[in-house]
């Protein structure tokens, strides 16, 4: 039934603009109560709390570090013992990296990214707050563990085989591992709402070439954690495998090898670098336009530095590992690519002495700390380029010349422009300015503390001041130089205590007029908080700075004369548009208010937390718990079968509210995640390979325990697997023709042999008596089966749920999203399916 | 002949996948050169493979440096499409072309630099120590 008006609404008529107002103001109104607000989805809520608690994160992490730098300030000094500093410095890297840096950005990204597109939020509301409520968990779980005595103490890298052993290392190994794998599933998360965001979101008209460049920078971030994350996550399980069953994967006395391990964390290590200093720079070009008053030079230029940085970041992992032995025409080649990422990070800041030397400068309090972090940022990647070359490396590995480096690195690339990015934003979310007063003794205090703390490390560590070591002797000539980096790291503390006073102060300043910096992009069109809604209609975008460029735009985007100016049929509404240009394509109706993403973030970190301590029964009871809140999830939150067909969009454009495959935002958030996930497996796959290029026994030789899968089981898994693909894709064109009946009956077979075939692939190291605790080899294979066993459970119930969803008609010929999307998961399973049976079927009898 | 080429090189519409083509040539070069090295160090002698190993890296190189050099002529043709006044940043089928066009152009220096960086360790070791 279509019932879409012909006569759109007088804008002109400021009655009809109150009754809509009013609409959009219940429809985005937040949930009250003391419970209730807490089930908030919306951007801005959610985006609050992520940055609250990620800052809250770095200041517990650099408390830290002060505790540290205090027990250093001199020599041979007993303030903590040494089992203690090694849990300060352990949970100090992992916490800045994992529950501050990584979080951040997401945290910034969830709070700006609509209103930098225009959009009224992201395209899935509920995983954005699922995501925090994992972050939030899980970074309780990991940083708590400290007041215990129990906090992780093997480094932030947590290299084998000191931290798989039980006898030398305790619990800390495992709530880093399975505390960290928690959060690194959010991250997986935010990268898809990220993505999907930025591609399927934007503004009609908002081309590529308009993109705002913060848009860029987290396209490619995002991009990169789908590539960076999943071998971590399959070193983690990997990890935990071995210290939980003993499945020897690090242990070189049974075929193992603790260098898989940091490859595997490193092939995530490396990017992550990448993964946290570009969403700070994407802050810059956002900063240093409105400040220099002019379009940004060169927008091509740092579309080529954002997406060649985060190639170019992918080979670079062995530079951690230049001192392990490898051959040196393999470190050769990663000395090279170290090499050659300067070239892009160059780039992007010529981009920007560039825009600032052709603009009128306003020399605000963001502008200062931006210009402080490049002068910062570039003697730490002068350092790299020294450190980038193997033979230096070797003498300055380990020492703290390395920890000058990298804290020169990521604070001037990541911390302090997100300081300035704070004193940028913080009128867009509050409506109040920060002192620039106040802003500028601090940054002083940080620039001046920064430089007198870090920079005599070089020197430490040159005259051979080792790192992770609790205490040093006084013959070693550094007790001064420590003293230095004592005063400046308390000062550094200084200026962070005056930004935190800055910030308790807000609340009593006057609120300051809308776009306060006389910005030109879309994010200043907001009125800080005052509407939920985010924008009042979703403009028309002709200009990569509208509010400069587009003649009358804030008045006609207030006046609701764009899209989407109301909300008559009561839902929460998006434009979703086409990837290249913009084009309107849909709106989409997203989740509001909903307890589900608290229910499911505490039973799937129930997952985790009970697994750290053993409780294997209650985990595996959560496990399932948690599996049925995602199902509730699905089936009442998504491809809900809109009341009509279609609707008026404004501007006389009349849009669907639906759309399948392709064209929905679904399709491509199973799209992506399959990436992420297809990116896990081949980082078991490499595992495989690494051992068998590194050790003359594997496969081992052929004796009860270690041979096996065989040819047989593998195959009929491998049969069973395909014949599920088939029919899934069977199920989608038949239903698709109106054939309901004939997709119902495919789909259930289909289910039924997709799950037989993840038990059939368990059946080759079954039958064959594959012992998994006696040789790698069964181990890694055992691994391997497990994973596509899961996998194809995981489809099976897939493709049970989309026959329910048939059955009850929740999905139809027309409204067909729910069997595409799972046909895309069915793709990936089949491709996995094909690669890891035909290796451990096939390969032993190769090698 | 020339001509010819040019002409097709500017019928192909440049898009976000091809953007991506020249950054991921240099990535499976990369994986190539490190793996092919240190799979023929590890299983045989460091002396006599060496020959063996520049010898692919050296294909390696050629092919992948062709690809880019194509891709990024592609994108040259692509970029000097007749249409509206610089400084080309229109809401215009034409400026969305050209930016993507000049985009991959210049990823596609970029990766032909750091190809060259890649294949050079090969020529400079001697054996696989």
């Amino acid at each position: 039934m279509s019932v879409v008006a012909n006569n759109p609404p007088d804008q002109n008529d400021p009655t009809v603009r109150a009754a809509q107002e009013e609409r959009l103001r219940a429809v985005w109104s937040p949930p009250r109560g003391l419970f209730l607000r807490w089930t908030d989805t919306n951007n801005n809520a959610v985006g609050i709390w992520y940055t609250l608690t990620a800052f809250g994160m770095m200041l517990f992490a650099g408390v830290l570090a002060l505790i540290m730098r205090t027990q250093l300030a001199v020599p041979e000094n007993d303030l903590v013992s040494a089992s203690t500093y090694n849990q300060l410095f352990t949970l100090h890297g992992s916490m800045m990296m994992f529950l501050f840096a990584v979080p951040m950005f997401e945290a910034v990204s969830v709070l700006i990214l609509p209103q930098l597109l225009g959009a009224r939020d992201l395209p899935f509301p509920r995983l954005s707050a699922f995501g925090y409520w994992s972050f939030l968990i899980g970074g309780v779980f990991v940083a708590g563990s400290i007041f215990f005595d129990a906090a992780p103490d093997g480094g932030w890298f947590m290299y084998p085989p000191l931290s798989t052993e039980p006898s030398t290392a305790g619990i800390g190994a495992d709530i880093w591992m399975l505390g960290l794998s928690f959060i690194e599933v959010s991250s997986i998360a935010a990268a898809v709402e990220l993505i999907v965001g930025v591609l399927k979101c934007r503004p009609p008209g908002m081309r590529l070439n308009l993109m705002p460049l913060y848009a860029w920078y987290i396209l490619v971030v995002a991009a990169m954690i789908l590539f960076a994350f999943p071998p971590l996550i399959a070193g983690d399980l990997l990890f935990e495998m071995e210290r939980l069953l003993d499945w020897p994967f690090f242990d070189a006395k049974r075929g193992g090898d603790s260098l898989l391990w940091q490859h595997l964390f490193w092939i995530f290590g490396h990017p992550e670098v990448y993964i946290i200093f570009l969403p700070s720079i994407a802050i810059f070009a956002m900063v240093i336009p409105t400040f220099a008053q002019r379009h940004l030079l060169g927008y091509p230029w740092i579309v080529l530095a954002a997406v060649g940085t985060g190639f170019l970041s992918f080979g670079l992992w062995v530079h951690h590992m230049f001192a392990t032995g490898l051959p040196n025409i393999s470190l050769g080649f990663f000395s090279a690519a170290s090499e050659a990422v300067v070239i892009p990070t160059a780039v992007q800041i010529f981009a920007f002495i560039a825009t600032l030397w052709a603009g009128r400068v306003v020399w605000s309090t963001p502008m200062l700390y931006g210009a402080g972090s490049l002068a910062i940022f570039v003697i730490g990647g002068l350092t790299g380029v020294m450190v980038a070359v193997a033979p230096f490396d070797w003498q300055a590995h380990d020492t703290y010349f390395i920890v000058a480096h990298l804290h020169y690195v990521l604070i001037g690339g990541s911390v302090i422009p997100l300081f300035a990015g704070l004193y940028y934003y913080w009128p867009l979310v509050t409506a109040k300015k920060l002192s620039d007063r106040l802003g500028r003794i601090a940054f002083w205090m940080m620039f001046v503390g920064f430089n007198l703390g870090f920079f005599p490390m070089h020197i430490s560590g040159l005259m051979g001041m080792p790192r992770r070591v609790y205490t040093y002797s006084e013959a070693l000539g550094v007790g001064t130089l420590n003293f230095m980096s004592t005063l400046g790291a308390y000062l550094f503390a200084a200026g962070v205590a005056v930004v935190v006073v800055d910030l308790c102060l807000s609340p009593w300043r006057q609120r300051v007029q809308r776009n306060p910096w006389n910005a030109g992009t879309l994010e200043w069109l907001e009125f800080s908080q005052q509407e939920n809604w985010g924008v009042r209609s979703v403009p028309l975008i002709e200009s990569r700075y509208p509010l400069w460029d587009q003649h009358d735009f804030v008045r006609q985007v207030d006046e609701g004369r764009y899209f989407l100016p109301d909300a008559e049929e009561g839902y929460r509404e998006l434009m979703i548009t086409s990837v290249l240009d913009a084009s309107p394509l849909q709106v989409a109706r997203i989740g509001g208010p909903s307890p589900i993403p608290v229910i499911a973030a505490i039973v799937l970190g129930g997952v985790f937390i009970l697994t750290t301590f053993h409780f294997y029964w209650a985990a595996l009871a959560s496990g399932l718990a948690a599996l049925v809140v995602f199902l509730w999830w699905l089936w009442t939150g998504t491809g809900i079968i809109p009341e009509k067909t279609e609707k008026h969009a404004g501007l006389g454009i009349v849009l669907p509210l639906y759309a399948s495959g392709p064209a929905s935002s679904g399709w491509w958030a199973m799209f992506i995640t399959m990436i992420g996930d297809a990116t896990a497996l081949a980082g078991l796959i490499f595992g495989y390979f690494f051992y068998w290029t590194v050790h003359a026994d594997f496969p081992p030789d052929p004796l009860p325990g270690q041979t096996g899968p065989g040819l047989y089981w593998p195959m009929v898994a491998l049969a069973l697997i395909l014949a599920g693909w088939v029919l899934t894709i069977a199920a989608r064109e038949t239903n698709a023709r109106g054939r309901v009946w004939f997709a119902r009956v495919a789909l259930a077979v289909a289910a039924a042999v997709t799950g037989t075939g993840g038990l059939a692939g368990l059946a080759g190291p079954w039958r064959t008596g594959l012992d998994p605790t006696l040789h790698v080899y069964p181990a890694i294979v055992w691994i391997l089966v497990i994973w596509i066993a899961a996998h194809a459970a995981l489809g099976a119930i897939m493709q049970l749920f989309v026959l329910a969803r048939s059955l009850a008609g929740r999905m139809t010929p027309v409204y067909d999203g729910d069997v595409r999307n799972i046909t895309v998961y069915e793709h990936f399973l089949a491709l996995s399916a094909l690669i890891t049976f035909l290796v451990i079927g096939f390969f032993p009898r190769l090698a | 002949m020339i001509h010819r080429l040019y002409k097709l090189a500017k019928r192909l519409k440049s898009s976000l996948w091809r953007l991506i083509v020249p950054p991921t040539i240099w990535a499976l070069h990369f994986l190539f050169s490190y793996v092919y090295a240190a799979v023929r160090c590890a299983k045989s002698g460091s002396a006599e493979v060496i020959v063996d190993i520049r010898t692919g890296i050296a294909v390696a190189t050629v092919v992948a440096l062709l690809l880019v050099a194509a891709s990024g002529y592609i994108a040259w043709a692509q970029s000097r499409i007749h249409g509206d006044l610089p400084p080309y940043q229109d809401s215009t089928d034409e400026d969305r072309l050209r930016f993507l066009a000049v985009s991959t152009l210049l990823l596609a220096g970029l990766s032909f630099v750091a190809i060259l960086f890649t294949a050079l360790p090969a020529f400079l070791f001697e054996d696989c120590t």
